[in-house]
């Protein structure tokens, strides 16, 4: 066992109330020492952590391989947007408007492909969200703006207090994840939960034990989109103008390489693959030019040397070592 | 001759020229589809560094050798076909190969990094902007008839070097005892073993052809459009991964004929329609294929499903 592995089963030992009560005050302290930037920095981790959460849902626990979830991200994004612009509603409220159309989306899309597997899943949401870009950006009902998308969308509204300072975002974006954080973790040991796992690992085994394979896949793709949707609209208040490239394909590679660079299906590790993929290349600006290369270069260095992701959950750990131990005899 | 069908002839003249050239890169992900049922997202990359390559290739060439003209651009394709092809055997040594039994989701996601290090190598050794191949190489001209119907000379080159690589390949694949054994290959890894075939050498020679035939046509395109950026193999990757679906992927005269229909329908569509909605039509033949007739036109069936 390597001296990292000994940290990690020693750090284990702690009491998971240590850990939440910890990493919440941490979570609550950190940006106040900090500049706008560093805020704002802080408060994309969160946006990314919790698109990741959602991808989770899809890829992580029901192994369904979507390469076109920023396409929910931005329909989320638009809802809220063009509710706030054209009706004037006020940018809390569309939330749950943007939840429901994203969700709705990943119902309507999905239900024909749910068939298809590995992947040409894949290629087929890559497609799907293409689409959804070109139709932004084609401007199909004359009123998402073209290339430009909206601009002018209003501030969220807490109370009477108007949220401009990336501090208040912050510390929205922050309810909203720990919101997230409880309910996939929920979700995760729920019924439906270990039901996604059966299908990620045997899908024809999972339907002779009586799981109904299609709709638990239909679930899965209907809530993480429904999430991806939610997070859509965080951003389109806290950036106030929002653009077709919010569905660009790079956008979607992000949020799958989040997930499996921490490790499929597990929550800490969707924070520890946000901050190898969004924060670390946001505080190194200078090499910019270079974040799609090192994205590149450690998705082919984690599928060779560590395809669980740098914190696995336990379960597919073991999966993905038992494999290896049966391939080996 | 009615205007209408006159234009009708033009846009289908246009459409092969362009399906050519899906059709070229769709070998690549049809032939590696076939012998080790991975989706090769960096072959468009590869494609895209042909026409950089060529690009430089022309520029170094016509400095040595100004005077041999246009006909510089044949050693440069020899030499960016080589250099291409090796780059596509590295690849697959370095980002496949110790994928081989990990499963499905590794070696895409291994695919993916290589074709985002790809691009982003090119957009940051040449830059972002849009490149343009010195125009006096690219032979202008061509012949008009049925009064008001063009096909440029370019358009010949183009329509008859597609065809004779598409031949050549054909043939090296039905008569030859290594292109019978890259059929037997794609059939069955374990038994191709058994028959004293080097399945590894094999999937090798698989990544030089494919790359190989990738990398000139990203020259034939760049030379054709004049002018690309990096995006290129981003955009002809996924056309061309759509062109070999819609053939059936893993069946290689299928990759010919999707291409072509691809490029037909796309020159209709955005002839007829609307230009912008080119792609939205493209993508949409893709969703439907794959809904309703997951093996193409002309595929086994390999489209795993349930």
């Amino acid at each position: 066992m390597t001296a990292m592995e000994n940290t990690i089963t020693r750090l284990r030992q702690v009491p998971t109330r240590w850990w939440q009560i910890g990493l919440l005050a941490l979570a609550i302290l950190l940006p106040l020492p900090m500049g706008d930037y560093y805020r704002t920095v802080l408060w994309r981790t969160g946006l990314y952590a919790m698109l990741g959460l959602s991808l989770n849902i899809i890829l992580g626990y029901a192994g369904l391989f979507q390469l076109g979830h920023a396409a929910f991200y931005a329909v989320g994004a638009y809802t809220a947007g063009l509710l706030n612009l054209y009706l004037g509603v006020p940018l809390l409220l569309t939330f749950p408007a943007a939840v429901l159309l994203a969700a709705s989306l990943g119902f309507l899309i999905t239900r024909p492909i749910l068939h298809l597997r590995g992947d040409y899943l894949c290629i087929v949401t890559i497609a799907f969200g293409e689409v959804v870009r070109l139709i932004l950006v084609n401007n199909l009902f004359g009123i998402t703006g073209g290339a430009n998308g909206l601009s002018g969308i209003d501030r969220p509204v807490l109370f009477g207090l108007v949220l401009r300072e990336p501090i208040y975002h912050y510390y929205l974006m922050l309810i909203f994840l720990i919101v997230t954080i409880v309910a996939v973790h929920r979700l995760e040991n729920s019924r439906l939960g270990r039901a996604w796992m059966y299908v990620r690992e045997d899908e024809v085994a999972a339907e002779a034990m009586g799981i109904d394979t299609t709709r638990v896949k239909l679930l899965a793709f209907v809530l993480g989109s429904g999430w991806a949707g939610l997070a859509g609209a965080l951003y389109a208040g806290k950036l106030t103008v929002i653009a077709p490239d919010m569905a660009k394909f790079l956008e979607s590679v992000i949020m799958f390489c989040v997930v499996v660079l921490g490790g499929v299906g597990s929550i800490p590790g969707v924070f520890v693959g946000t901050i190898g993929m969004v924060t670390l290349p946001e505080l190194f600006r200078p090499l910019k030019d270079w974040r799609d290369a090192w994205l590149g270069i450690v998705m082919v260095a984690m599928m060779i040397l560590r395809p669980e992701g740098l914190w696995p959950s336990r379960r597919v750990q073991m999966e993905i070592h038992a494999e290896q131990a049966t391939s080996t005899d | 001759m009615p205007a209408s069908i006159q234009q009708l002839i033009q846009q289908l003249i246009n459409g092969v020229t362009i399906g050519s050239f899906y059709a070229l890169v769709a070998l690549g992900y049809t032939m590696v589809y076939g012998v080790l049922k991975l989706i090769n997202f960096a072959h468009g990359d590869l494609f895209m560094w042909g026409a950089y390559l060529g690009l430089s290739g022309i520029i170094v060439a016509l400095a040595v050798a100004l005077p041999a003209g246009a006909w510089v651009v044949l050693p440069v394709m020899v030499f960016v076909m080589v250099i291409v092809a090796l780059a596509g055997a590295v690849v697959e040594r370095v980002a496949y190969r110790p994928l081989r039994s990990a499963g499905r989701l590794a070696p895409v996601i291994s695919a993916l990094g290589v074709a985002f290090v790809l691009e982003s190598l090119a957009r940051n050794v040449y830059g972002a902007s849009y490149k343009t191949y010195p125009t006096d190489i690219t032979p202008t001209g061509g012949f008009t008839f049925f009064g008001n119907v063009h096909i440029s000379i370019m358009q010949v080159i183009v329509l008859i070097v597609s065809f004779v690589l598409m031949a050549a390949l054909y043939l090296f694949i039905q008569r030859t005892r290594i292109g019978t054994a890259m059929r037997a290959v794609s059939l069955d890894h374990d038994t191709s073993r058994l028959m004293g075939i080097d399945v590894d050498r094999i999937i090798t020679i698989v990544f030089l052809i494919g790359p190989g035939l990738g990398g000139v046509t990203g020259v034939i395109v760049a030379l054709y459009y004049g002018s690309f950026d990096f995006t290129l193999g981003w955009i002809y990757g996924l056309k061309a991964f759509i062109a070999a679906i819609l053939g059936g992927i893993g069946n290689i005269p299928g990759a010919m004929i999707g291409g072509m229909l691809l490029g037909i329908i796309e020159t209709l569509g955005s002839g007829y329609m609307s230009p912008q909605w080119k792609d939205v039509i493209a993508y949409t033949i893709l969703i439907l294929i794959l809904i309703f007739r997951p093996t193409g036109l002309l595929g086994e069936r390999v489209a795993e499903k349930l």
